[in-house]
């Protein structure tokens, strides 16, 4: 029950912050709500009410490390759109790579 | 540049579109849930900055302006063109937007056990937007 309550929170917060960037422009000001903290707002939501406070600073310690590799996700997808001329769904995939590879690094360099 | 909105943008996403990325949403939260429950709390908090939006969004982006360009009468690599530049525009934000994140994530690490949940989710909702804005803005200036 508590992973269909997730998902359904999951699913209505990064809906409402994709069609907030859907209307906005110009399109590097809506891009902002592409790095929206959807997946936290809705995990904490639910977290606060169930887990301890030293849990939850926890996950906000390594969501810092998460940030960074979003912050590579994002350049790499630049990169790859505007200087490589790649379409966006095979650069979105293969970007998640950069993700995994910077958070893990980090995690493995910071966070063990 | 100013800032506008462009209320159409809504009735040109189709409905499936809409639900792909209310599915993808909800089944990434979902998945960050047992992350957390299976390997703890330093790994599951790593998936809070997890790419949700991002994907289906540039996607889309390229698209509609794709699409707006053709009905222009661009021609094909014309239209594509200028699709792979507002999603490359589009990731640029995303870029600027993470450093909103870090102030978010820094509110979590820092206020969660000393202030009441709702006062942290809104504190660190309103730095990840002032964040946001601030890194945009000073783009804006630099560019």
């Amino acid at each position: 029950m508590e992973y269909v309550l997730r998902f359904l929170i999951g699913g209505v917060v990064v809906s409402i912050f994709a069609v907030i960037g859907d209307v906005i422009r110009p399109r590097t000001f809506s891009g902002i709500f592409g790095a929206a903290p959807t997946i936290a707002l809705a995990t904490l939501a639910i977290a606060f009410f169930k887990d301890p406070v030293s849990k939850i600073a926890t996950e906000g310690r390594s969501m810092l490390a998460g940030a960074a590799a979003l912050l590579a996700y994002s350049l790499v997808a630049r990169y790859l759109l505007l200087k490589r001329s790649w379409s966006s769904l095979p650069a979105a995939i293969l970007c998640y790579l950069a993700w995994f590879a910077v958070a893990f690094g980090l995690w493995f360099l910071l966070l063990r | 540049m100013a800032i506008q909105l462009k209320l159409s943008a809504v009735r040109q996403t189709q409905w499936y579109e809409y639900l792909v990325r209310f599915v993808f949403g909800g089944l990434l939260t979902a998945a960050t849930g047992l992350i957390t429950h299976r390997y703890g709390p330093v790994i599951g908090g790593l998936f809070l900055a997890f790419p949700s939006i991002f994907p289906a969004s540039v996607t889309l982006v390229q698209t509609h302006q794709k699409k707006q360009e053709q009905k222009q009468g661009k021609t094909e690599q014309d239209s594509q063109e200028k699709g792979e530049q507002a999603a490359g525009h589009t990731a640029e934000g995303a870029a600027l937007g993470s450093f909103g994140l870090f102030a978010f994530a820094l509110v979590i690490w820092r206020l969660s056990p000393n202030l009441p949940p709702w006062l942290v989710l809104v504190l660190a909702q309103l730095l990840w937007l002032s964040g946001a804005v601030l890194a945009w803005w000073i783009r804006q200036k630099v560019a």
